[in-house]
């Protein structure tokens, strides 16, 4: 799979054994994790000279990726190899070793420490910090790729910026081949980006191979000589120098959107559900706004629409303030502006039990750390959100017995595959706590539900079911505000998609099967390439 | 955990009337790996050292068994001893389940025995006597309470590791009741600095014709009743929760800081009761002097209970007949008292063993 262009003569330290096969080589990669394959064959060449970004979605396998080549990994299926020879790269000290050096999406840097120290970090314990050595490095360093680093400074008092150009500088002063920089801009400001970028291409000018991993577009292509994008955990495409030189950058996205969320060769059926959408209106969000942070994308101005048996598609990629709007509409996220209304009730104050009362429920994406308490047997667990309420809770005392018969008729339902319902949840597999969850959000009267990527990380046969479920519910003339990334699902079983990029509702599309050009607009309003209204209904 | 050790059965019958004794087996071994292995380990070692320091071991556990379980009197101080490191148990029950670090038991232990002993005595005579104990057990929990109050907001708005804050917080609660026995509440009549006695006959009714203080009564229902409500009450499976995991609990609808300042509450609260206990039941005064560090003392035999109510109980009555009998040994056999703290410290490392062992086991037959 891997390319054969013929850059490898760039290669000028070191000749490569193999044709093509530059500094870094992954061969067919496979990694399971339970229940998810996260890599899936994948085959890479890292080159010397070049900045290689592998884009992709969150779960598109690019941490994982990184991961394997960082030595925190070890794939369950191909190898690995370092200028052609095939290597095992078992620890973080093999890989270094073998001249990668990874800076990790969040800092590794220890905050109390001075700057010098930090780069002395790893260096034999017998050895002093070699400080005249470092300077003269560090001059070296400023003059070529403009890496200016106060050595006496406590690192935790420097901005995070110039955190990352400590890191990049231990990457250098160990005289790496590689350097992976994971997500390498989502702190930074859009100038230090900037910066960052211009700093790529002196390092690589130097002779060095970057890697690159993000899921913005725009940097793919102003940064990158090549770029591999990532899909579900398997390569869904390249683009090499060449390609990438000919093309212009509204060019260059387009084809990487196609990459990204362009239909693959025989995925699921392409057979579009019937609507079935009542007339009533069950929710109403109006311009709803939420207070954001450097983490958090705020909501701002967000107004959709419900209706009785219909499903709203929420598409977008990851952190585009999806899970803030899940929380605003369930009563989990405070709200600055804006209304939100349930069947002609305004419970924009509601607790989050009183929309439950209502019949407003929410499935949240985070399984484990939210929906689920890991320690608790299958049968608390589907009563989480019911504590104290009858006829679980008779005047604030528990009522075992019929706790026990309600999970056991749950598990029954909802075919949890599960030893007992004594068994702790967190003894089950992702697909199985999905399920319980599930029957937690529909058990009582619900008429809404909030699905916040219900199929993420599951296995196929899981997904299948989890889709059929959401189908049902609609059918049976609950509404479905289905938030996914997975832009099949969504046009598989919305009624209309609502697009969100940045916390704002890029566009409302109705979902008429319109196909290829439909899912290519909806990829590029993702993107924010385009900035795309429609007016509602 | 049924053992995989045997080959496949050749039919299923057979399989399934092997299973049943298997799995009898399986428990039996992790009861041996967990509990009983390791307190025998433990008094082994502790044997070891006993040996090694020029005592014989058979005659130094044979006398602590003798003066605190098989002698009358012995007997009854065991009992008595129980009653407020039981009410220590439901404070650290409470908020361990809860998942709150709640280590400053003794500062709110003191604090809580200081004003019920300036209370007190200067009620008799006013109130009848059950008033007075009332009294004194109810100021006991408040000042409890209050002192848990820093180290409480702090962890439920400000997320300030509550094991750090409640550690200080009892440093100062120490000083601070021993400051108030000096300043406020001395007993003007005697020289040495301690607060105002309580009459013996106003103090906790004995059980019967014995010594042995009613404390001990409430103190077993302070721990079974904290039992309960944190296993079989809708309020006890919030708290759980809040524990086992605070973003599930905030996603199910329930206020976390709220219920992380109702566990403070209550879990500092019952120290207080405890310090009243022993002052309205056994001791009577408050000397400036006086701290029996009785809350670290329990953190590990609820830890050994593994938060359980019944099972707390059970390690409690030995670990007194332990205190007890070691007391009288010390004056014996010339051991000194500390040497108690070496037994439970040789029991919390062999029970530490134990765990990994099985973790080991476990890991093993997966």
């Amino acid at each position: 799979m891997s390319t054969n262009v013929a850059t490898a003569t760039e290669a000028t330290n070191d000749l490569p054994p193999e044709t093509g096969a530059g500094v870094i080589g992954v061969h067919r990669v496979t990694k399971r994790f339970p229940g998810v394959v996260a890599v899936d064959d994948v085959s890479l060449t890292i080159h010397a000279g070049e900045v290689h970004v592998l884009l992709g979605e969150n779960g598109a396998g690019k941490s994982t990726l990184v991961g394997i080549l960082a030595g925190l990994q070890e794939p369950d299926e191909g190898h690995l190899t370092v200028d052609g020879n095939r290597t095992r790269l078992s620890s973080p000290s093999a890989s270094l070793n073998a001249g990668i050096s990874t800076v990790f999406q969040h800092s590794m840097l220890v905050p109390t420490l001075t700057v010098l120290e930090n780069l002395t970090l790893g260096a034999p314990w017998y050895e002093r910090p070699p400080r005249a050595r470092i300077e003269a490095r560090m001059a070296e360093l400023k003059r070529e790729f403009s890496l200016s680093l106060p050595l006496d400074a406590v690192t935790g008092d420097l901005s995070l910026g110039q955190q990352q150009q400590i890191e990049i500088a231990r990457a250098l002063l160990r005289d790496s081949k590689v350097l992976i920089l994971d997500e390498a801009t989502s702190m930074l400001t859009p100038q230090g980006a900037q910066e960052l970028g211009a700093r790529m291409q002196k390092l690589v000018k130097g002779g060095l191979g970057v890697i690159f991993i993000t899921h913005k577009l725009a940097e793919a292509y102003q940064f990158g000589d090549r770029i591999s994008v990532l899909k579900q955990g398997a390569l869904a495409g390249e683009m090499g120098p060449e390609q990438l030189k000919s093309m212009t950058e509204k060019q260059a996205v387009d084809e990487i959107v196609r990459l990204m969320f362009g239909r693959e060769d025989g995925a699921t059926s392409t057979e579009h559900r019937q609507s079935t959408a009542r007339a009533e209106t069950l929710l109403r969000i109006e311009q709803l706004a939420t207070e954001g942070d450097t983490d958090v994308v705020g909501l701002e101005n967000v107004s959709l629409s419900l209706k009785a048996g219909e499903i709203l598609g929420v598409a977008g990629i990851d952190g585009n303030g999806q899970k803030q709007l899940a929380e605003a509409v369930a009563g989990q996220r405070a709200v600055s502006t804006g209304r939100v209304e349930f069947d002609g009730v305004d419970i924009t104050r509601a607790t989050v039990a009183q929309r439950r009362e209502l019949g407003l429920r929410y499935l949240t994406d985070d399984r484990l750390e939210e929906g689920s308490v890991g320690a608790f047997p299958v049968s608390e667990n589907t009563v989480l959100k019911d504590v104290g309420r009858a006829p679980f809770w008779v005047k604030g005392i528990e009522r075992p017995t019929r706790i026990a018969e309600h999970a056991r008729d749950l598990i029954a339902r909802f075919s949890v595959y599960t030893p007992s319902e004594t068994t702790p949840i967190g003894r089950l597999s992702g697909g199985n706590i999905q399920k319980v969850l599930l029957g937690r959000e529909l058990s009582g009267e619900a008429r809404a539900v909030v699905f916040n990527k219900p199929t993420y990380g599951l296995d196929l046969q899981n997904i299948d079911a989890s889709r059929e479920r959401i189908s049902e519910i609609a059918a049976q003339g609950m509404g479905v505000v289905l938030i996914s990334t997975d832009l099949d699902e969504l046009m598989a079983l919305s009624d209309r998609i609502a697009v969100i990029e940045g916390g704002r509702i890029r566009g409302v599309v109705d979902n008429n099967g319109g196909g290829e050009a439909l899912r290519l607009r909806i990829g590029r309003m993702m993107a924010g390439a385009e900035e795309h209204t429609e007016t509602m209904e | 955990m049924v053992d995989d050790a045997t080959p496949a059965a050749e039919n299923p019958d057979a399989e399934a009337a092997r299973a049943a004794p298997m799995a009898w087996r399986g428990s039996l071994r992790r009861f041996v790996t967990l509990t009983a292995g390791p307190i025998v380990a433990a008094f082994l070692l502790s044997a070891v050292i006993l040996f090694l320091v020029g005592v014989n071991p058979w005659t130094y556990y044979g006398y602590i068994l003798e003066r605190s379980l098989f002698s009358g009197l012995g007997l009854e101080q065991t009992a008595t001893r129980m009653a407020p490191l039981l009410f220590l148990c439901a404070s650290l029950i409470v908020a361990f389940r809860a998942g709150i670090w709640n280590l400053g038991t003794d500062g709110q232990f003191l604090l809580g025995a200081v004003v019920a002993a300036a209370t007190a005595p200067l009620l008799v005579g006013t109130l009848p006597g059950w008033g007075v104990l009332l009294a004194g057990f109810a100021v006991a929990l408040v000042a409890g309470a209050l002192w848990s109050i820093v180290p409480a907001l702090l962890k439920a708005y400000q997320g300030v590791n509550e094991i750090i804050t409640t550690l200080m917080m009892s440093f100062l609660g120490v000083l601070l009741a021993s400051t108030l026995v000096k300043l406020a509440f001395r007993d003007p009549a005697t020289t040495v600095p301690q607060t105002r006695t309580l009459p013996v006959d106003d103090r906790l009714p004995r059980l019967f014709d014995t010594s042995i203080s009613s404390g001990l009564i409430w103190g077993l229902i302070a721990v079974l009743a904290v039992h309960l409500m944190m296993t079989r009450t809708a309020f006890g499976m919030k708290l759980r929760m809040v524990g086992a995991n605070p973003s599930a609990a905030s996603h199910a609808g329930l206020s976390v800081p709220l219920l992380t300042m109702a566990t403070f509450a209550l879990s500092a609260g019952f120290a207080g009761l405890s310090g009243a206990s022993e002052i309205l039941g056994v001791a009577g005064n408050v000397r400036a002097d006086w701290n029996p560090a009785y809350g670290l003392m329990v953190i590990p035999l609820v830890f050994l209970a593994r938060f359980h109510g019944v099972g707390s109980i059970v390690l409690v009555f030995f670990y007194s007949a332990l205190l007890i009998g070691s007391e009288s040994a010390a004056r014996r056999l010339g051991v000194p008292q500390d040497f108690t703290l070496v037994l439970v410290a040789s029991l919390l490392i062999c029970l530490g063993l134990g765990e990994y062992i099985d973790y080991r086991k476990q890991k093993q037959e997966r």
